[in-house]
C-alpha cells in the first residue's frame, strides 16, 4: 500500500519536474498564430483596420477581438486566406477594394515641412526641413497616411499602371460567338 | 558513332521549313527608322547612354549593362538619335518599353573596331567583352551568354553542346546560318570551349537539315577541331536545351540544378557565331538572321538590323493580301506581334505571316476528358491535365506541387489536346500569377522590416529624449540646491553677507563694461578703415564726394537719434 503511494508520488514528482523544465526550456516566444496571421496581412501598416499597424491587427484577430474583413489592402483574397487559416466564415470586405497605389509628392508645391516624413510608417519619404521631399516609389506601400498631415495638399495617390515588368498573362477566356 | 539517347514525349508537326531556305541569306536594306529597345535580354535593364539629338556611329554603345546579369545594347547603324522614349515592344503585352529611336544617315559608319586574340586575354576579360558586346542566347531565350560561361566549381565541364536543333516548324534561321557561316560558328564554339574548359564539343543538328550537318562537318574538318557533329532524330522539341542535352549525353538535368552542375552547357549556333564576331572582329551584336515566312510571296532569311520596325521587315517578303497577323517565333511557342511598329529584337528568330487559311481559328475549348494525351507528349514528363485543373481553379500552390515551373511552354500538350484546350496559356497565366504573388510577398516582407526598424528607432529616440530631460532636470535641481546651500552658509558666517549681496551688482557692471568696450573697439575699427580709391582724383570728383558726404551727414545724425530713441524705449 505504502509502496504504491510512494511510487505514484515519485512518478508524479518526476513527470511534473520534466513538464516544468520543458515549459521553461521550450517556451514559445510570442503567439505563433499571430505570426501566421501577420504573414497573410499585406504589411502596408496603413491602419485602415482601426489598429495601429498590421501586427496589432493580427494580435486582435488572434484574440478574437477583431473581424477578419477589415483590411482593404489585403482585399477579398486576404479575407479568404484568413478564413482558411482560422476556420472562420468568409465575409465580404468591410470597405471598397482598391487597386495598388503609390503616393506622389508634387515637388513644386512641397514646402518641406517634414510632416509626411514623420507619418510614413516605412520610411519611404526622403527630405529635410525646408528642403523638397520625395517618395521612394519602390518602398511606398500606398497606405495614404502621408496625405492627411500635408498642410499644402501636395501629395496624391496614383494607381500603379500596368507596365512591361508587372504585366501578367491573362486568364484564358473563351470567346463567345453568335452562331445563329 | 556516338550512342544517342531519347527524351520522352514530343510531337512531329509539319516542318514547313523548305520554302524559306531556297534563297541564301539576304542583307536587309536600311530602314528609315530604327527603334532599339534597351531591355533586350534576361536580367538588368541597360541604362541609356545617349540623348536625343546625339549622333551615333554603327556599333556605338547606347545602353550599358547595369549589373553582371545584363547585356549591352548598341546602335545598329550610324545616324542621329531622335528620341529616347517609350515605344511599343516586341512583347505579347504590346506595352511600351524604353527605346532609342535612331534615324540612319545612310553612311553606315563604324566605330573603331579592335579585333582581339582571346587566347591572350584573361577569361574574366573575355566574359566582360561578351557582355559589353551584347552577346546573348539567340535561340530565343536571350539569356546573357557571359553568365553561362563559367564552369561549376565542383564539377568539371564534360560536354559543351552547340545547339543547331531548331525544331520549331517554319524556322530556318539557324539552318541557313550553319550552311553559310559554319566557320564562324565553329570558331565561336572554340571560344566557349576554351572558357569552359570543356572536354568534348558536340554539335547537335536535327536530321532534317542534312546540308547544315555537311557544312558544319566540313568547317570542323577545315579548322582541324575535334568537334563531333551529330544528326539527331527530328522530333519537336529536340532543340530545347534540356532535350538536346538528354539526347546527346543521356544526362537529365533535374529541376533543382543548372546544367553546369551536371558538367554540361548548351549554346545556340547563332550565339557562338556572334561571340566569334564580337571577340575576333570587335563587332557587337547589331543584327541577326531572321526567317520571314508563312503567308508571304518571297519567304527568305534576312540578315536584319536589330530595331528594324516589323512594317519595314515584312515588306521584304511581300505578304499576301489576306495576311491578318504576324507571329514572332514559331507556331508552337511564338506570340502575335502587337503591331507593325514593334521592332525586331535579339529574341526575334522568325516572323511568320499568318492568315485565316494558314492558321485556321482554333475550335472552341471543350471540357477536359482526362485522356492523358498531354502527359504522353510532355517532354518534361509533367502532368498537364492536372496542372490545367489547378491553374483553371487558380489553385496555384497545387500547380507548383505538380512542378509547373519545369514546364518549358513548348506547346506539345496544346497541340495534341483533343478538346482544344489552350493548356500553355493556362500555365503561363499560373506562372505569372505566382511570380506576381512572390513579388508582393517580398515587398510586404521588406515593408514589415522597415516598419519594425522605424518603430525601434522611434522608441530609442524617445528613450534618449527622456534620459536627456531627466538629466537636465537633475542638473537644475542641483543648481537650485547650490544657492540654497550658500545662503545657509551666509546665515552661519555673517562676514560674507556684503560680498554675496554685491556679487549680482558686480556681475551686471562687468557685463556693461564688456559691452561698452566692444562698442568702442568696433568704432575704432570703423574709423581705422580708410576709404579706398581716394588718391589721384580730379577736382570735380572730389567736389562731388564732398557734396555726397554733406548730404549724408544729416542722415547719419538722424539714424543716431533714432537709435537713441529706440534704446531709451527699450530701457523703459
Amino acid at each position: 500500500m505504502l509502496t504504491a503511494i510512494l511510487i505514484m508520488a515519485l512518478g508524479a514528482l518526476v513527470l511534473g519536474a520534466a513538464l516544468g523544465f520543458a515549459s521553461i526550456k521550450f517556451k514559445v516566444e510570442g503567439n505563433p498564430l499571430v505570426e501566421k496571421i501577420e504573414a497573410i496581412l499585406p504589411q502596408t501598416q496603413c491602419g485602415q483596420c482601426g489598429y495601429p499597424g498590421c501586427k496589432p491587427y493580427a494580435e486582435a484577430i488572434a484574440d478574437g477581438e477583431a473581424e477578419i474583413n477589415l483590411c482593404p489592402p489585403g482585399g477579398m483574397e486576404g479575407v479568404r486566406k484568413l478564413a482558411d487559416l482560422l476556420g472562420r466564415d468568409v465575409k465580404p470586405l468591410d470597405a471598397e477594394e482598391k487597386p495598388k497605389q503609390v503616393a506622389i509628392i508634387d515637388e513644386q508645391t512641397c514646402i518641406g515641412c517634414t510632416l509626411c516624413i514623420q507619418a510614413c510608417p516605412v520610411d519611404a519619404i526622403v527630405g529635410a526641413a525646408k528642403q523638397m521631399h520625395t517618395i521612394v516609389e519602390s518602398l511606398c506601400t500606398g497606405c495614404e497616411l502621408c496625405i492627411k498631415p500635408c498642410p499644402v495638399e501636395c501629395i496624391r495617390m496614383e494607381t500603379i499602371s500596368e507596365n512591361i515588368d508587372n504585366w501578367k498573362w491573362k486568364y484564358p477566356v473563351i470567346e463567345l460567338k453568335r452562331v445563329a | 558513332m556516338l550512342q544517342l539517347f531519347k527524351f520522352k514525349g514530343g510531337v512531329k508537326p509539319d516542318s514547313n521549313k523548305t520554302p524559306s531556305v531556297q534563297m541564301p541569306i539576304g542583307i536587309a536594306p536600311l530602314p528609315p527608322l530604327l527603334i532599339v529597345p534597351l531591355h533586350q535580354s534576361i536580367g538588368g535593364k541597360p541604362n541609356p547612354l545617349v540623348e536625343a539629338g546625339e549622333r551615333v556611329l554603327k556599333g556605338q554603345l547606347i545602353g550599358g549593362a547595369d549589373q553582371w546579369l545584363s547585356s549591352a545594347v548598341h546602335a545598329p547603324t550610324s545616324g542621329t538619335v531622335l528620341a529616347v522614349e517609350e515605344r511599343v515592344a516586341a512583347h505579347p503585352s504590346g506595352l511600351p518599353t524604353l527605346s532609342v529611336v535612331i534615324e540612319p544617315d545612310g553612311r553606315d559608319a563604324w566605330i573603331e573596331r579592335t579585333p582581339l586574340d582571346y587566347t591572350a586575354l584573361e577569361p574574366e576579360r573575355v566574359r566582360e567583352i561578351l557582355r559589353d558586346s551584347g552577346v546573348v542566347g539567340l535561340g530565343g531565350a536571350v539569356f546573357p551568354s557571359h553568365a553561362k560561361l563559367a564552369a561549376a566549381k565542383s564539377v568539371p565541364m564534360e560536354e559543351l553542346i552547340i545547339n543547331g536543333g531548331e525544331c520549331e516548324p517554319f524556322m530556318t534561321c539557324d539552318d541557313i546560318l550553319m550552311r553559310e557561316r559554319a566557320e564562324g560558328i565553329v570558331r565561336g564554339s572554340g571560344i566557349f570551349r576554351d572558357l569552359l574548359k570543356a572536354r568534348r564539343v558536340l554539335v547537335g543538328i536535327e536530321d532534317n537539315k542534312p546540308e547544315a550537318v555537311a557544312a558544319m562537318k566540313a568547317a570542323v574538318e577545315k579548322l582541324g577541331e575535334n568537334f563531333e557533329v551529330i544528326a539527331v532524330p527530328t522530333r519537336y522539341p529536340a532543340g530545347g536545351a534540356k532535350q538536346l542535352i538528354r539526347v546527346l549525353t543521356g544526362k537529365e538535368v533535374p529541376a533543382s540544378k543548372r546544367s553546369p552542375e551536371m558538367g554540361v552547357q548548351c549554346f545556340n549556333v547563332a550565339t557562338a557565331y556572334t561571340a566569334w564576331r564580337a571577340i575576333a572582329h570587335g563587332e557587337p551584336v547589331l543584327s541577326r538572321i531572321v526567317t520571314l515566312t508563312g503567308n508571304v510571296e518571297q519567304p527568305r532569311n534576312w540578315d536584319v538590323l536589330l530595331g528594324t520596325p516589323l512594317r519595314d521587315f515584312v515588306a521584304l517578303g511581300k505578304p499576301k493580301s489576306d495576311t491578318d497577323r504576324y507571329l514572332m517565333g514559331g507556331p508552337m511557342m511564338g506570340f502575335e506581334m502587337p503591331g507593325l511598329d514593334a521592332p525586331l529584337v535579339k529574341a526575334t528568330n522568325c516572323i511568320i505571316a499568318g492568315s485565316p487559311k494558314l492558321f485556321p481559328p482554333l475550335a472552341p475549348e471543350m471540357p477536359c476528358i482526362r485522356c492523358g494525351a498531354c502527359a504522353e507528349v510532355c517532354p518534361h514528363e509533367l502532368q498537364p491535365f492536372e496542372m490545367y485543373w489547378f491553374a483553371r481553379a487558380r489553385n496555384f500552390g497545387k500547380t507548383q506541387e505538380y512542378n509547373i515551373f519545369d514546364c518549358i511552354e513548348c506547346g506539345c500538350c496544346s497541340y495534341v489536346c483533343p478538346s482544344h484546350i489552350p493548356l500553355v496559356q493556362y500555365f503561363r497565366f499560373a506562372k505569372s500569377e505566382i511570380w506576381s504573388r512572390e513579388r508582393e510577398k517580398n515587398m510586404a516582407d521588406a515593408a514589415k522590416a522597415r516598419f519594425e526598424l522605424r518603430n525601434e528607432r522611434d522608441e530609442r529616440e524617445k528613450a534618449e529624449k527622456a534620459e536627456r530631460l531627466a538629466r537636465a532636470a537633475a542638473a537644475k535641481a542641483a543648481v537650485k540646491k547650490a544657492p540654497a546651500e550658500s545662503v545657509s552658509e551666509v546665515q552661519t558666517g555673517d562676514t560674507s553677507v556684503a560680498a554675496v549681496a554685491a556679487a549680482p551688482l558686480d556681475a551686471e557692471a562687468v557685463k556693461k563694461a564688456t559691452i561698452v568696450a566692444a562698442m568702442e573697439r568696433a568704432r575704432q575699427q570703423r574709423e581705422s578703415v580708410q576709404p579706398k580709391n581716394t588718391e589721384g582724383l580730379t577736382v570735380a570728383q572730389r567736389k562731388e564726394i564732398a557734396e555726397i558726404e554733406a548730404r549724408r551727414l544729416p542722415l547719419q545724425e538722424l539714424s543716431a537719434l533714432n537709435a537713441d530713441a529706440q534704446s531709451s524705449q527699450r530701457k523703459k
